[in-house]
């Protein structure tokens, strides 16, 4: 399997603090790749580094093949990589559809001045993407929940939305940060099912952030250790779970050093 | 009709220019502005450029005091639209004062004595018409994907990057329209009043068009509307009682503030659809309570 995004080298400095150094590694396409690591390890700063909210100090990151560092964030979207966020950040007044409609804009070319004159392409265009809305929200479940605002959504569905809201642009490569925060194990169950159907469904990759270590080690197939910004260990599931580096870690060594 | 309600109706119908621009820049896309009135002055002086000097039609006045107005915001929006919330708010604010300072000192325009004798070519219809309009084209754009990715940049600016909308040219999309507006809106007022002077155009201005846009509601073109017929006719019809008309103007926007901060109609708009839309809502939103209600209930037994 080839990979979808090659990271190289990829490190971040905020003043003298490096957030991210000298980390490389591949999502396999078609796969479910997890990326772990102790609170503060920069899993969300490599998110932001690949969906071009920060600017990289330096390394490398390729999509399909096309270096994309360099990008503005809303043309790293339209290539193809969206990301739902660790604290939800929905359009939270807005109803479950009308969030889904929004980010379904890329599959419309109507211009300003169609949309102002209403336009024959404005009414084929615009019945199109609410019909992929609707769709979307069928298949992730949230048909009837359609016109609640996201707001009053119970917590659970919010996630869901914002990961039906990160489908709605047609990804290739989804990122998940930590999806299953604050969700039960059930509910967690449920999600780790949604995430493979996804993938299957929509025929994307997957790169998730999590802590819940049953998730991880349940639906990736390959997982990427992170800790103090620097690889800790990369492989499966079996062997980064018995690697003595990670299992330090997480649970701390006898001298309680660092390392890395 | 009497010239004096007509006088009214005018004055409204302009404000509504301005403030229906204002509002697709405040009240969908979240950027707050306090310089509104240096696009005003902009058109006026442009309008009068073309009407008094160069003696063409009023409507080519009008087309170019919203060009003119259009093509500065355009300058203005590359130098402050990436600038975060309120320092776009505080560049806007000065941006609205240096206009007005630079017209002061402008003797060809007449400088602070102002500009007089401008052609009264504003008649109650062509006002009428060009709200109607301004008001379809407004309202069109709004409920279009360029519209909701407006909604978008308001609602989370970061999201609305991860989903593909490019956040700068939206902002100056909605810039560039709220701006082409005011600067129209100042050329009707010029050739309502015959005369400009800089003084028109002052923070008290832009700040009474930012306050109808919040005190109509945020979010809601209907809003904008009932907000501009309120605050522009009421102190008029109010007048008899001169000095206290501002109180009472001063009393109302507080008390809406304090009881409903999201204005009148803040986010919903008063035609069918709209009113179907927010019913759907509401059934959705109880429909929800009541199913946790029920589960609550279940778990306890």
């Amino acid at each position: 399997m080839s990979a979808i995004l090659e990271i190289r080298g990829l490190t971040k400095r905020f003043g003298g603090l490096a957030a991210v150094n000298d980390v490389s590694f591949d999502v396999r396409e078609g796969g479910i790749s997890g990326l772990i690591g102790p609170n503060g390890a920069g899993k969300t700063t490599i998110f932001n580094l690949v969906t071009g909210v920060y600017k990289v100090t330096a390394g490398s990151i390729a999509f399909a093949g096309r270096p994309i560092a360099d990008l503005e964030p809303y043309k790293i979207a339209a290539a193809g990589i969206t990301r739902t966020f660790q604290n939800i950040r929905l359009f939270k007044n807005l109803s479950a559809f009308d969030n889904v409609l929004t980010a379904c804009h890329t599959g419309a070319k109507y211009g300003l001045a169609e949309s102002m004159l209403r336009l024959p392409r404005y009414w084929r265009e615009e019945k199109a993407l609410r019909a992929k809305a609707d769709e979307l929200l069928g298949i992730m479940g949230l048909a009837d929940r359609r016109d609640v605002t996201a707001n009053n959504l119970p917590y659970g569905l919010q996630r869901r939305l914002e990961i039906t809201r990160a489908l709605a642009l047609g990804p290739k490569l989804l990122l998940l940060d930590e999806p299953a925060a604050g969700m039960n194990p059930d509910e967690t169950e449920q999600l780790m099912r949604l995430i493979g159907k996804i993938r299957d469904d929509f025929r994307l990759s997957v790169l998730v952030i999590e802590h819940h270590m049953d998730l991880i080690m349940g639906v990736c197939e390959h997982i990427h250790v992170l800790n103090f910004g620097c690889t800790l260990a990369d492989g499966s599931p079996g062997d980064v779970a018995n690697d003595p580096k990670v299992v330090e870690a997480y649970l701390g060594s006898e001298e309680g050093k660092k390392s890395c | 009709m009497d010239a004096y309600i007509q006088g009214i109706i005018i004055l409204t119908g302009i404000n509504l220019l301005a403030v229906l621009g204002l509002s697709v820049l405040t009240g969908f896309t979240g950027l707050f502005s306090f310089g509104h009135a240096g696009f005003m002055a902009i058109g006026a002086y442009v309008g009068a450029i073309f009407s008094s000097k160069l003696g063409l039609p009023f409507a080519a006045a009008i087309v170019a005091a919203a060009a003119g107005a259009g093509a500065v915001s355009v300058l203005i929006g590359r130098l402050t639209l990436k600038l975060k919330g309120d320092y776009f708010c505080i560049a806007t604010l000065g941006f609205g004062e240096a206009i007005r300072l630079i017209l002061n000192n402008w003797k060809w325009a007449g400088g602070a004595r102002g500009w007089d004798n401008l052609p009264a070519s504003v008649t109650i219809w062509n006002v009428l018409i060009v709200d109607a309009i301004a008001v379809v084209l407004v309202w069109n754009l709004l409920n279009s994907r360029h519209g909701r990715n407006m909604v978008a940049v308001r609602e989370e600016e970061l999201a609305a990057q991860m989903a593909g909308v490019n956040v700068f040219r939206y902002k100056m999309i909605a810039l560039f329209v709220s701006a082409a507006l005011a600067g129209m809106a100042g050329a009707f007022m010029g050739h309502y009043m015959t005369y400009i002077t800089p003084k028109l155009f002052n923070m008290v201005k832009s700040t009474d068009l930012t306050i109808i846009v919040i005190f109509g509601g945020l979010g809601s073109v209907s809003g904008s509307i009932l907000g501009t017929l309120l605050l522009t006719a009421l102190p008029e019809i109010f007048r008899a009682f001169s000095q206290w008309r501002l109180v009472f103007y001063g009393l109302a926007v507080i008390v809406i503030m304090v009881g409903r901060p999201q204005g009148l109609i803040g986010g919903m708009e008063l035609t069918p659809a709209g009113i179907r839309k927010i019913a759907a809502e509401r059934r959705a939103k109880s429909a929800l309570a009541a199913a946790a209600k029920a589960a609550e209930q279940g778990g306890e037994e």
